[in-house]
């Protein structure tokens, strides 16, 4: 998991001068950033700021009309199923099937990405065992609680290995300790596996320090890179005061 | 992108559908419910109102009952279809439809499949009805009953083709009480579901005419001929072409370039 192969680009995820409206409001204007291999990046903006819009448009929901969005070097709207195969999402609502068990769940998906039953029941148990989740494996998925689900999601979203996983405000909801050890296992997998990671949130304190950020507010990128980046840019001590002087100014 | 991973993912899709219907009982029941009280209450209570003279497919004088019994698989097929159209629905506003967009599967291939899962289920569905109506004496030559295979499948595709089409326009779950009033009753009562087209004539020639051109009719007509064995190239034909323009047409609805998709995100 976590590269997009020798052959292709270093960029797990490439976004390049993205546009986007709808019929009344511009959503989002001349956005430009990519994403590496083993990098996680934190993309901080508040509701309505276009994260929802730019993570439909990453995941073809929406198609690309001006500008252009690139996985592992192929094209979302030319190739559309090659780049599917090398992303990973984990949306903002839970999307399981709460009458199916764990498995049944992760099987439908594995079955999604083509994948065999044999190679699937292997790739199941690695990842639920990552998780602290393998032993409940056959309860049902209305039986678990708020922060197991979440883990059952990020294990189905990692079944097929893609080079970057995407993340839309996954901790929303949850209780303390679920949410730090989402934090915590999301990470690891950027380092350990290389995976490519791209989350997006309003709650700073899921920043660790090596994170790099992308703060997005009305549909523009008003500042990115790493943290000291960031904090230069924006002329600040601390992300939480640089988010908040973004959401203030209009131009920076 | 091999054939096999598209014969895993249609298998993972229909699967996933059947066993869901299997195990909501409170679906499977009132699915069957609704001919069934047709067959019982309505039909028994018509009998004798309305004569039925010797029309093919039929060869003899037939109770109304008799007359009534495809017209309920029809309702039974229509009510799916539109079932299913629901659930895409609510799937895409509870989100599980992002996971079924986000494979890396071309969309009108994931549309057929949802289409396949709904007609089996539907398919399943008429099976169990017909069983209980041979109890009830209603009983069709017993080839019949593989004969309207085939044609529970293109009657199936064709009124989830329409249920898929009416989806990609709902934007959400409340408007879905619109779909009753405007598609489902007028579908159902201007056919020959429950009265020959030839009675239609007597009372009203614009009824007439709404009900020959109308599609449900048309599936109809094809699973009646097809449970006495017979085949009625016009009703095939209609039923045929009906299928490919609404699947199409859903095809083009769910395309994230062209369809509503986007319109539907300005929320």
């Amino acid at each position: 998991m976590g590269s997009c192969g020798k052959t292709m680009t270093a960029q797990a995820l490439k976004v390049e001068d993205l546009s986007f409206s709808y019929a009344t409001k511009k959503a989002l204007n001349n956005v430009s950033f990519s994403v590496a291999a083993g990098e996680c990046t934190i993309l901080l903006g508040q509701n309505g700021a276009g994260k929802s819009t730019l993570f439909s448009l990453i995941t073809r929901l929406y198609d690309t009309r001006a500008g252009k969005i690139e996985l592992c070097g192929f094209d979302v709207k030319q190739q559309t199923r090659l780049a599917l195969a090398k992303l990973g999402v984990v949306f903002q609502q839970t999307t399981l099937d709460l009458d199916l068990t764990v498995t049944q769940n992760l099987r439908y998906h594995a079955a999604l990405h083509g994948m065999s039953r044999k190679a699937a029941n292997l790739r199941i148990a690695e990842e639920l065992e990552r998780l602290n989740m393998l032993e409940r494996r056959n309860e049902k998925v209305r039986q678990l609680n708020g922060g197991h689900k979440r883990r059952v999601e990020i294990a189905r979203a990692l079944l097929h290995q893609p080079a970057l996983l995407l993340l839309d405000e996954p901790t929303v909801g949850l209780d303390m300790p679920s949410r730090q050890a989402i934090v915590e296992h999301v990470h690891k997998l950027a380092s350990e596996h290389q995976l490519a990671v791209l989350w997006a949130t309003h709650l700073i304190d899921e920043v660790y320090p090596e994170d790099r950020l992308l703060m997005l507010h009305k549909g523009e990128i008003k500042a990115k890179g790493t943290i000291s980046d960031v904090l230069q840019i924006t002329e600040t001590d601390n992300i939480g005061a640089a988010f908040k002087q973004i959401a203030k100014e209009t131009v920076l | 992108m091999s054939l096999l991973h598209f014969l895993r993912a249609m298998w993972g899709i229909v699967g996933r559908e059947l066993w869901r219907f299997i195990q909501q009982k409170e679906r499977f029941i009132s699915a069957l419910v609704r001919p069934l009280i047709w067959l019982f209450v309505f039909a028994a209570g018509f009998r004798n109102t309305l004569g039925m003279a010797i029309a093919p497919p039929y060869e003899t004088y037939i109770l109304y009952e008799v007359y009534i019994t495809p017209g309920l698989i029809g309702m039974i097929q229509l009510f799916n279809g539109m079932q299913s159209s629901l659930t895409m629905v609510y799937d895409r506003e509870m989100g599980s439809m992002r996971i079924l967009l986000v494979s890396p599967l071309p969309r009108w291939f994931l549309l057929i499949c949802k289409l396949i899962a709904g007609t089996a289920v539907s398919i399943l569905q008429v099976y169990v009805f017909l069983g209980i109506a041979w109890f009830y004496d209603i009983q069709a030559p017993l080839q019949g009953y593989l004969l309207i295979l085939p044609a529970l499948i293109l009657d199936g595709l064709m009124l989830g083709a329409l249920g898929l089409l009416l989806s990609s326009f709902i934007r959400q779950l409340e408007n879905f009480a619109g779909v009753m009033n405007f598609v489902i009753f007028p579908l159902f009562f201007m056919s020959t579901a429950l009265y020959p087209l030839w009675k239609i004539q007597e009372s009203s020639a614009l009824l007439h005419n709404l009900a020959s051109y109308n599609p449900f009719s048309q599936g109809v007509e094809l699973i009646r001929f097809a449970l006495y064995g017979q085949f009625n190239q016009q009703a095939f034909i209609y039923t045929l072409a009906a299928f490919i323009i609404f699947m199409i047409a859903a095809i083009i609805g769910y395309t994230p370039s062209k369809g509503m998709m986007t319109r539907k995100g300005g929320d």
